[in-house]
């Protein structure tokens, strides 16, 4: 029948349990005790969130007003010309801190599509039954307990031009074994994606399989019933039952990608020339081994607005559509 | 990095800058206070040359010899705790990199080692951010003079006419080679290439062999290391003398990055090679030279089996220079300076500037000239093969923030090396933004 191609997509929207919901919160004000309750269960978060977050955040704008060296006596005003400096094509920074924007843009568009559509793929795969599943799903989020000292010191050696094993095996099975996987591009950027995808890749598996979890199976028996194929169960059940997981997967993998420092610090030092340079290796060297802080600061938050903005476009982009 | 002098291999310093990428944007959090700790009182107890005889002290020694240094160091320490009863020395180390972000913040918060160790090109740094006292009580009152010491490095403890650090070592460049791969190129291995000449026609003997002689590392270990050295060989510097101007754009380091790119070029070094890759490539039998840190005797004495010597940098230039670096003793200030521990820091310091020649067999040649000419350490051949040019060192010039300029040479060292490009062009690039970076440091350390 011609409606059952039209049908699927009306369960997924129309299985809201917003009605229930609602009435449920709506007896807040019937609740035992004070109100100061929720805030002192709030409270040792709110504690954490103020020492590590709150106060070094709003102090930070404070010290990106100034030319701050925290051991020097004098930590003169400068008002925004730490932030107007970013902007004026003459000073010291911005070569360095554009380059290091550039570099770390680019680096989240080669990476966050490949980790966003990769763990989806593997999640539904593992979220299949059969023999092993355990050990394959542990297989595959193992690479993400490693430290970043750990992954980045092993594909370095792995990666090595002249005598890494990555080479070598190319080699023995006679493909080119002179690639420059980590001092040629655009080879250093493959090798800095594909570490970084092979290395987190399990982490956003596991984050999709908790959330397949949650789409119930009837769905997909109702769609299989009406004749809905492979795809358009993915298309019409699956993914409109991930949205809150994949705008929680797309943010912080952009904003975890956006950071990307030690992948490039020990695979390729920032080169070849300095084109591997992420912006927080700008900030990390500005700050903490010229001890200008001030300007540092200022980066940071240029490239925090920045980032703000791209949530801001993903939540706007992958909104529930009325 | 942020300290372009002192053997950190690429493990140490690598792993060691790692700790800071948890700790960046808002990284300042450190400290608000904005107060600076006291300085300590200008002559104490004799500068330590009475010894000390007080109620028992313990000092913190902070170092970053975390490579085979360590035992040596640890050694040393242990030794001068049995002579002394009532001082108590015990000694912690860690990563270069970590060391140095980490002492600033310790001072702060009045919580800094008594005795601490530092890069030569860091010392005025952290004289200029008060991180570390002035040191000429100790200095005068162990009656230490220049004539004690090899010059160079005794004058690179000094900023704005005060002395901030005592010498412990220098660890200079040396050339290191391959006998049997030289063999293999019909070389004689004990008479390795001493001048331009002499390099060129052992590099073309071993490309016949199919042997690229000398790898060229476009990373600061050991490219940038190499290329300071030529610089320096063909006349020029880095830094004029007050850090105020940026020379390496000039025409011996033009010519100095010329000859390291035309090695790539000439077929004689692997083209885009990774870091360290250079000292593997000799290890294996891949090449026969390279130009490395003293250190490396230790690094290469240990593979058994490996045919290796080491000799002083080749005259490449026309003039006999050589990178170097040095260990410089320094007393990090105190916000509540205690006389006791203030006497006792001195005693040690004086007591191991004695002791170099057991330091020497860490890989370092000793600064006092008495240990240098000592027998003893003329028996350590390849430290005194590479000591024999200590009157040829260059260190950057003393000046607050100098290290900040360092990685604008090295990019253009990557550009060039790695990257192909025209050596004038690059370098010339490199020093507009390192004069940048001279000119803010002016302004922020006062000139």
């Amino acid at each position: 029948m011609a409606v059952t191609t039209t049908q699927p997509p009306r369960p997924a929207s129309g299985a809201e349990p917003a009605p229930g919901g609602r009435r449920s919160r709506g007896r807040t004000s019937g609740i035992h005790g004070s109100r100061w309750t929720p805030y002192l269960f709030l409270a040792p978060f709110l504690a954490l969130f103020t020492v590590f977050v709150l106060v070094p955040g709003v102090l930070g704008v404070w010290i990106s007003l100034h030319s701050w060296d925290f051991l020097l006596p004098n930590k003169p005003f400068v008002g925004g010309q730490n932030y107007v400096d970013l902007f004026d094509s003459s000073s010291v920074q911005f070569e360095s801190f554009w380059n290091g924007m550039k570099a770390t843009a680019f680096f989240v568009l080669i990476s966050v599509p490949f980790l966003v559509v990769l763990p989806l793929l593997l999640a539904i795969l593992l979220n299949r039954r059969f023999p092993g599943r355990t050990f394959f799903r542990a297989i595959f989020f193992a690479p993400f307990v490693l430290g970043v000292a750990v992954i980045g010191l092993m594909w370095a050696y792995l990666l090595d031009p002249s005598f890494g094993l990555v080479n070598g095996l190319l080699g023995a099975v006679g493909l080119p074994d002179d690639t420059a996987w980590t001092t040629s591009q655009p080879y250093a950027w493959i090798s800095l994606a594909g570490v970084t995808i092979w290395w987190t890749m399990g982490f956003n598996a596991v984050i999709y399989l908790a959330g397949l979890g949650d789409i119930p199976p009837d769905h997909y028996e109702a769609a299989e019933l009406d004749g809905a194929s492979a795809w358009q169960q993915l298309r019409y059940i699956t993914i409109p039952g991930l949205r809150p997981v994949l705008i929680f997967v797309v943010i912080t993998t952009i904003l975890a990608s956006a950071n990307m420092f030690g992948q490039s610090y020990l695979i390729t030092q920032g080169g070849p020339g300095d084109t591997t340079r992420t912006a927080i290796m700008v900030i990390t060297d500005l700050g903490l081994s010229q001890y200008r802080m001030g300007e540092a600061s200022a980066m940071s938050y240029v490239l925090a607005v920045f980032l703000s903005l791209i949530a801001l476009v993903n939540f706007w982009a992958l909104r529930e559509k009325k | 990095m942020s300290t372009p002098s002192g053997p950190l291999t690429r493990r140490r310093m690598l792993t060691g800058a790692l700790g800071l990428g948890g700790a960046i944007a808002l990284g300042a959090c450190g400290s608000g206070s904005g107060s600076v700790p006291g300085q300590a009182p200008q002559t104490v107890g004799g500068g330590g040359a009475t010894g000390y005889s007080g109620p028992k002290v313990s000092l913190a020694f902070w170092n970053g010899f975390t490579g085979g240094d360590g035992p040596y160091m640890k050694k040393l320490v242990d030794q001068f705790n049995g002579e002394h009863p009532n001082i108590a020395v015990s000694m912690n180390t860690m990563q270069w990199a970590d060391y140095y972000t980490k002492l600033p913040a310790a001072v702060t918060a009045g919580k800094g080692p008594d005795i601490g160790i530092m890069h030569v090109d860091s010392v005025a740094t952290n004289a200029a951010r008060k991180v570390i006292q002035p040191l000429d009580d100790v200095a005068s009152a162990l009656k230490m003079t220049e004539s004690d010491f090899a010059p160079v490095p005794w004058k690179a403890g000094i900023y704005k006419g005060q002395r901030y650090a005592i010498p412990l070592d220098v660890h200079p460049l040396g050339f290191f080679y391959n006998k049997s791969v030289m063999e293999q190129a019909g070389l004689d291995p004990e008479k390795p290439p001493t001048n331009a000449d002499e390099y060129g026609a052992a590099l073309d003997a071993m490309k016949a062999k199919g042997v690229q002689g000398h790898w060229a590392s476009p990373f600061p270990f050991t490219g940038g290391l190499t290329v300071q050295a030529l610089i320096y060989q063909f006349g020029g510097s880095l830094f004029n003398d007050d850090g105020t101007q940026v020379l390496w754009a000039e025409e011996p380091g033009v010519k100095a990055m010329t000859w390291f790119q035309d090695l790539v070029k000439n077929g004689h070094s692997a083209a885009k090679i990774a870091q360290d890759a250079d000292l593997v490539a000799l290890e294996n039998g891949k090449t026969a030279f390279n130009w490395n840190g003293i250190w490396t005797i230790n690094t290469l004495g240990a593979k058994t089996g490996l045919e290796w010597g080491v000799a002083p940098l080749p005259n490449i230039g026309g003039t006999k220079a050589a990178w170097a670096g040095s260990h410089q003793f320094v007393l990090p200030t105190q916000r509540t300076p205690d006389e006791n521990k203030a006497v006792a820091s001195r005693v040690f310091l004086n007591w191991i500037s004695t002791k170099s020649l057991e330091w020497a067999k860490a890989g370092q040649v000793p600064v006092r000239n008495s240990v240098r000419e000592s027998a003893e350490f003329k028996e350590l051949t390849d430290q005194a093969a590479l000591a024999s040019q200590i009157d040829d060192l260059h260190f950057p010039p003393t000046v607050a923030g100098i290290g900040d300029a360092m990685p604008e040479f090295d990019k253009a060292l990557n550009l060039a090396i790695n990257g192909g490009q025209d050596p004038a062009k690059v370098l010339s690039d490199a020093a507009a933004r390192a004069t940048k970076i001279l000119e803010a440091n002016q302004k922020k350390y006062g000139g």
